[in-house]
């Protein structure tokens, strides 16, 4: 193992992150605001409470996740898909690396960041409302866990993409439904039944309710089906991975 | 000792079917400056590409360092170091970002002492905190050097490492080089500029088509195929070559004003000597006098013809 690589890798990365960590920063933490306006006070005003928690906090994990999945997605996909557009994955290639230590560098940098933005959020909540975690060590772990698999994501669509068009189109035509639609801003029990239903095919659905679970112990699924989802979901974009570094997929002719 | 570098029946196809590589064999000595010539698309980045690990061949062997470069790639790309030809550069990195992370790449411990001096060799330093972007060319193509020796390889791939650059840089490269063979490092240029070769080279590799046609000393290659030419401009223009002078090596020029005489150097007798007495017995006037040596350029121009005949 090369850990000296992937440290070079993540090191190298953050250092990206680290040159424009004033927008990092701020961008989070105006459309945090943002959100807080529009649906916490404009319709939180309507709803009032969500299963005796108020609406402004109900919406706290959903608005994180929402960021960190975004987040992760863009980082990882980013990523990878530069050096690619502008050469110098070559040096990946020709590097005494194997697929796993580019993985780890590329992906661990990405999770790092939404991690961070993550943080940034709840930091920029907790001014608007009044925030106690129920559980502090399982956000923490499914937050963490949503950083790391959405980012495997991303690095595959980054690996994918053979233009910047692509490289936006997963993330917009299928991940941001996915996640509007999947709990976010409001309890699935307050959808009518038939819908109720369809949400369970949507894999965010999982990942919002037990990252709600962790805050305020309440789920519209149990949380062992919300370990299982996202574990699922990890596995899935793993072996997907191997698979293109087996064969070389879009990047080693 | 084991040449550092051998190749060994290289085949490279690509996807499409395009045959870039018909099977090549090549061996390198440790130490030695290899230039490999070739008209574009002969196949000379891909034969770089395989052995660095950037394409997969789809038949034959590579040994870097005696290590294959398929079931040993670690050891086989930690012993080389390679320059692209394209300028691969993320342009907002600063030089000395960029620099660290191919050593780091390579698993090698941080060193910034080794990393100042290749910089300053290279005359970087100043430049190390700029951002890629900010720099000229030549200067970018330095970087390129910078990052491939950041890891202090045995072998160096330098792919067309003056491809559109100008006359002053390119003397400033070839500087660069002749300073890295002194240092023991071995390496293997492709260019298309014959006079490129022709300043730096130990030995001349020839490619086209995919197929290595000749691999030589270089000097060994220009003698061999090397053929001088003496030009006699005469004073007043003949009809015809005089009997007494006749031969195959000796020829007239059509208004009748030059005799062309082509001999070998490395041949006992040249012949010049029997040649000048025989046209002043003729009573020839010679005006001038005049000799050239066919260039690399002549040489690699007749080879690539061969091979497509």
């Amino acid at each position: 193992m090369n850990l000296t690589a992937v440290w070079a890798i993540y090191r190298y990365e953050m250092t990206r992150f680290f040159r424009t960590l004033l927008q990092s920063f701020i961008s989070p933490v105006i459309s945090t605001s943002l959100y807080f306006v529009v649906f916490g006070t404009a319709i939180g005003s309507r709803i009032e409470e969500v299963e005796g928690v108020t609406y402004a906090a109900f919406i706290v994990p959903g608005l994180i996740m929402l960021s960190v999945m975004m987040q992760s997605i863009s980082n990882a996909s980013f990523g990878i898909y530069f050096p690619k557009f502008i050469g110098t994955i070559y040096e990946m290639l020709s590097a005494p690396v194997n697929f796993l230590e580019i993985v780890l560098g590329y992906v661990g940098a990405a999770a790092t960041k939404a991690l961070f933005i993550g943080l940034v959020i709840l930091g920029t909540a907790s001014l608007f409302v009044d925030l106690t975690i129920a559980h502090p060590f399982a956000m923490v772990a499914f937050l963490v866990l949503t950083c790391l698999s959405f980012a495997l994501m991303g690095f595959i669509i980054g690996i994918w993409a053979k233009n910047f068009e692509q490289l936006q189109l997963v993330p917009l035509l299928i991940v941001t439904p996915l996640v509007f639609l999947g709990g976010s801003f409001y309890s699935i029990s307050m959808l009518p039944p038939v819908w109720q239903t369809i949400t369970l095919f949507n894999p965010v659905v999982y990942l919002i309710s037990g990252f709600r679970w962790a805050f305020f112990d309440m789920a519209d699924v149990s949380v062992g089906v919300s370990l299982m989802a996202i574990a699922g979901f990890t596995a899935i974009c793993l072996g997907a991975i191997w698979w293109i570094f087996r064969t070389g997929w879009r990047i080693r002719s | 000792m084991a040449p550092v570098l051998q190749i060994k029946n290289l085949q490279k196809t690509y996807d499409g079917g395009f045959e870039a590589l018909k099977g090549v064999d090549l061996e390198i000595e440790e130490g030695e400056i290899l230039a490999l010539l070739g008209p574009n698309g002969a196949g000379k980045t891909t034969l770089i590409s395989t052995v660095c690990g950037i394409t997969v061949p789809t038949g034959g062997t590579a040994l870097v360092a005696g290590h294959d470069i398929i079931t040993e790639y670690r050891q086989a790309r930690s012993a080389i170091g390679l320059v692209p030809q394209e300028i691969n550069l993320e342009p907002f990195e600063t030089v000395w970002n960029a620099t660290r992370l191919t050593r780091g790449l390579f698993g090698k411990r941080r060193d910034d002492k080794l990393l100042e001096q290749i910089l300053r060799r290279l005359s970087l330093w100043d430049k190390k905190d700029s951002q890629i972007k900010e720099l000229s060319g030549g200067m970018k193509r330095r970087v390129l050097i910078a990052k491939a020796l950041s890891h202090e390889p045995r072998v160096l791939f330098l792919d067309e490492p003056t491809a559109g650059v100008d006359v002053e840089l390119r003397k400033d490269m070839w500087e660069i080089v002749a300073d890295l063979k002194t240092q023991g490092v071995t390496i293997i240029l492709t260019t298309h500029y014959i006079e490129e070769a022709e300043a730096i080279a130990d030995r001349i590799g020839v490619i086209n088509g995919g197929q290595l046609l000749l691999v030589e000393e270089k000097n060994a290659l220009m003698a061999r195929m090397g053929k001088k030419q003496l030009t006699i401009d005469l004073r007043d223009p003949l009809q015809s070559i005089p009997a007494g002078l006749k031969s195959d090596a000796l020829e007239l020029s059509e208004d009748g004003t030059q005799l062309v005489y082509s001999y070998d150097t490395n041949s006992e007798r040249t012949g010049i000597t029997t040649l000048l007495a025989a046209l002043s017995r003729e009573g020839i006037v010679l005006s001038d006098i005049s000799t050239r040596q066919s260039s690399l350029e002549e040489i690699f121009v007749d080879l690539v013809k061969e091979s497509a005949a």
